[in-house]
């Protein structure tokens, strides 16, 4: 018997002849998720990934989890890999239901046959009815229900044979590397890291940019996005930050437009600074946590006047979505606690108090036209100080 | 970048360097436990002991009225919840004021919450607590009366002694705790004298090491412990000590005690050549402490300036100070001291607390106005949309 690790994952199965390519970005992904805890060997079967650790005392629940965080998996299993011989069949589910027994107290089961192996010589209800009968046998404790059970014995006839009961649901989404790369504009806020875990989960590698204020922000306020930056690196590995002083910028609008103005033109400088940065990046789009109404500068007609100074595609995954429903995921991938730590960012420092709401696209050039900005802009972009956060 | 200039004393202080260096030495050298039955256990019990006895000497009080804790936050949890555990049947009423440390603060909102009966006391414009309140809400069921001795941000003054004759008038039975931490140290107290029955005291703002404090109470105060093992301390307070730290801080308060006239005038000079210069320099700065407030302190506010902005913008210039209001993400949260003094939310939202060391030169107090006036008119609030 050896302990591995199964593998499963959906949506590529559904692409044709290019499946190959993604299939082995997923383990090269996979390969970089588990590095640090020693030597394993990866094998592809059957539209499975099968991990093999190649050491003793493997860390299997660390693996798990991080595993849980690798985009394109659907969902892992700590199997046990035995012979493909009923004996050893019933040898070993008899051993893993007594250890489960011992450990979490179940009462009731039910036994779940796949037979890949067309050579077996029982077939799947065969193999499930007598396997339970065997057990029922031998622990007189357990009954078994067949349509609530406390646990399920999976055995999967295949070459080898594999049983297990423990099923761990994993992000799904695409393998990371497989669609390019984006430039996510991250604030300290709870919006934006979410909409950049959305793409990343769509198999994009994230870049991301912040618009830093120093001393109109405190240096908390750029520790709280790297913090953010690493909390998503946990799920894609690694992410360029790129650092833009944006103090300057912001003191030339507030001087010379109009306050109801100075949000709508911030954003669309700062749009305007992230597509040069993606540019030099290689990122052929840019992602914002925006949602329609959320504030003054996310109405659409706020969205069309910032989004008319890029020329590359601007995602916003979160465009339909409700505060709640962003607050939920963020949640779930674990950057609230952080998002809402209250550190001020540069958004509320030079922010009108009746900023406009429906802003005109020729007021906003006009006013534009006053501003002194080229150069800061390039300013800006040349001083940028680029981290690379790593999830180690 | 210009030397460093450190205004925010009242937060923390510079440990003195005679004190890392002791603090070091009890470390590497004296690193029993105080119980244990061996020399080096007696070795660290009597450099404790030293210690607790010079507090008690600097209190003109005895040794063994002396307990260790860490830091003026257990003391003070300590000193009220403790006092009132042990004594159930004094009564049911308790005192403090709208200025305390939140450490005094939350354990009276929490004795609210468990049934006794709470009058957080009003203070004046000024910041000091209202004395004839006091009188007035004194009844038979009153067992305990918190109140701070200098106010952490605005620096004010609270008449302790006056307060102690009060309530002595009344019922002597009635307890005076007394949270010290911005004045042991800064003005000689002597609390037999004053009247005070229980006082709080801490090593950093004095110049010790951290996470070190001690609890003064007189000794036929009964008081339980809120921690509770091995029976350190007297029984009041387990855990095995911080003989480090406490060594510390006896030297910290050997120290400052040495020179605490002094320094009381140093800082003063510093406080009023601060004061004379931002009120001829800066037309709209409006002082927030007080006449008579602590040499230590001086709260001031900028209106139209944030005060986290002017913060961050003096801490490029390498000048360190603190504020009364801290922005978060989308509203402003405000001192509850300055509110309690009926200050409008716009000056609380532009007030910065300088406060001031022995360490502090006059150099010091020119750069910083240097700083302010250069700083002020990028910051200012304009139009009065721009917030």
């Amino acid at each position: 018997m050896k302990k591995v690790i199964l593998v499963r994952y959906g949506e590529i199965l559904l692409k044709g002849l290019n499946r190959p390519v993604f299939e082995n970005k997923l383990i090269s992904n996979i390969k970089r998720a588990i590095h640090k805890l020693g030597k394993v060997s990866i094998i592809k079967s059957q539209a499975r990934i099968y991990i093999e650790p190649e050491e003793e005392n493997y860390d299997f629940d660390e693996a798990l989890s991080l595993l849980s965080k690798v985009f394109g998996i659907v969902s892992v299993s700590p199997v046990w890999k035995i012979d493909s011989s009923f004996e050893s069949i019933k040898e070993y589910s008899l051993r893993m239901v007594k250890d489960l027994i011992k450990r979490e107290g179940y009462k009731t089961f039910k036994v779940e046959t796949k037979r890949g192996n067309k050579r077996f010589p029982m077939d799947s209800p065969e193999i499930s009815r007598e396997l339970g009968g065997h057990i029922l046998s031998n622990v007189p404790e357990l009954s078994v229900d067949v349509k609530k059970p406390d646990f399920i014995l999976y055995v999967e006839v295949r070459e080898f044979t594999y049983i297990y009961s423990e099923i761990i649901p994993a992000v799904c989404g695409m393998p990371i590397g497989s669609n390019g790369k984006s430039m996510l504009l991250l604030s300290g806020g709870i919006d934006s890291p979410v909409a950049g875990w959305m793409i990343a989960k769509r198999g994009v590698e994230i870049e991301a940019v912040h618009f830093y204020s120093y001393p109109y922000t405190s240096e908390r306020a750029k520790e709280k996005v790297i913090e953010l930056a690493k909390i998503l690196a946990s799920y894609c590995y690694k992410i360029n930050l790129h650092i833009v002083p944006f103090t300057d910028i912001q003191l030339e609008i507030n001087e010379k437009c109009p306050h109801e103005e100075l949000t709508i033109i911030m954003r669309r400088v700062m749009m305007q600074i992230a597509e040069m940065i993606a540019k030099k990046t290689g990122a052929l789009a840019l992602v914002t946590g925006e949602s329609v109404g959320q504030v003054a500068s996310q109405t659409i007609e706020s969205l069309a006047v910032t989004n008319a100074v890029v020329s590359l595609p601007v995602f916003r995954p979160l465009i339909g979505m409700d505060k709640n429903e962003v607050i939920d995921i963020a949640r779930k991938i674990g950057t609230f606690e952080t998002s809402i730590l209250p550190y001020e960012d540069c958004c509320t420092v030079f922010v009108a108090k009746h900023p406009s709401t429906k802003p005109k696209l020729d007021k906003i050039l006009l006013s534009e036209s006053k501003l002194d900005i080229e150069e800061l802009i390039n300013k800006a972009v040349e001083n940028t100080e680029v981290l690379t956060i790593t999830k180690d | 970048m210009d030397r460093e200039i450190y205004l925010d004393n009242s937060a923390t202080t510079k440990p003195y360097d005679e004190v890392i260096e002791f603090v070091n030495h009890i470390s590497s050298n004296v690193y029993g436990n105080p119980s244990s039955l061996h020399i080096k256990g007696i070795e660290a019990e009597r450099m404790v002991k030293n210690a607790r006895g010079i507090i008690a000497k600097s209190l003109g009080v005895s040794r063994d009225e002396i307990y260790f804790t860490s830091g003026g936050t257990e003391a003070n949890n300590l000193a009220v919840a403790g006092y009132l555990y042990a004594n159930p049947r004094k009564g049911k009423h308790i005192m403090t004021t709208k200025i305390e440390h939140p450490s005094v603060m939350e354990v009276f909102n929490n004795l609210s919450q468990c049934g006794y009966d709470v009058d957080f006391i009003d203070v004046d414009k000024n910041g000091v607590v209202l004395v004839d309140d006091i009188r007035e809400k004194i009844n038979e069921e009153t067992a305990l009366i918190s109140v701070i001795y200098i106010n952490n941000e605005t620096g004010a003054v609270q008449p302790i002694n006056e307060i102690a004759k009060i309530k002595n008038s009344i019922n002597r039975d009635i307890v005076l705790h007394v949270d010290a931490v911005q004045a042991y140290g800064k003005i000689k107290i002597a609390p037999q004298k004053e009247g005070i029955d229980i006082l709080t005291m801490s090593s950093h703002k004095i110049h010790g090491p951290k996470g070190v404090g001690a609890l003064y109470a007189k000794r036929d105060i009964k008081l339980k412990p809120i921690i509770f093992g091995g029976g350190q301390e007297s029984q009041l307070r387990s855990g095995t000590e911080n003989v480090s730290g406490i060594c510390g801080f006896g030297a910290a308060v050997d120290i400052t005690f040495r020179s605490i006239e002094e320094s009381a005038v140093h800082c003063e000079n510093l406080k009023n050549m601060l004061l004379d210069m931002l009120k001829k320099e800066v037309e709209d700065a409006v002082i927030i402490s007080p006449e008579g407030s602590s040499p230590y302190i001086l709260n001031v506010s900028f209106p139209n300036v944030r005060a986290e902005v002017l913060l961050h913008h003096l801490e490029t210039k390498n000048i360190f100070v603190s504020t009364g209001a801290a922005c978060s993400s989308r509203k402003q949260v405000l001192s509850h001291v300055l509110r309690a003094m009926g200050i409008k939310p716009e000056i609380i939202e532009g007030a910065i607390r300088f406060s001031f060391s022995a360490f502090n030169t006059q150099e010091d107090i020119i750069r910083t106005v240097e700083a302010i006036k250069d700083i002020l008119p990028k910051i200012r609030i304009k139009r009065g949309g721009r917030r």
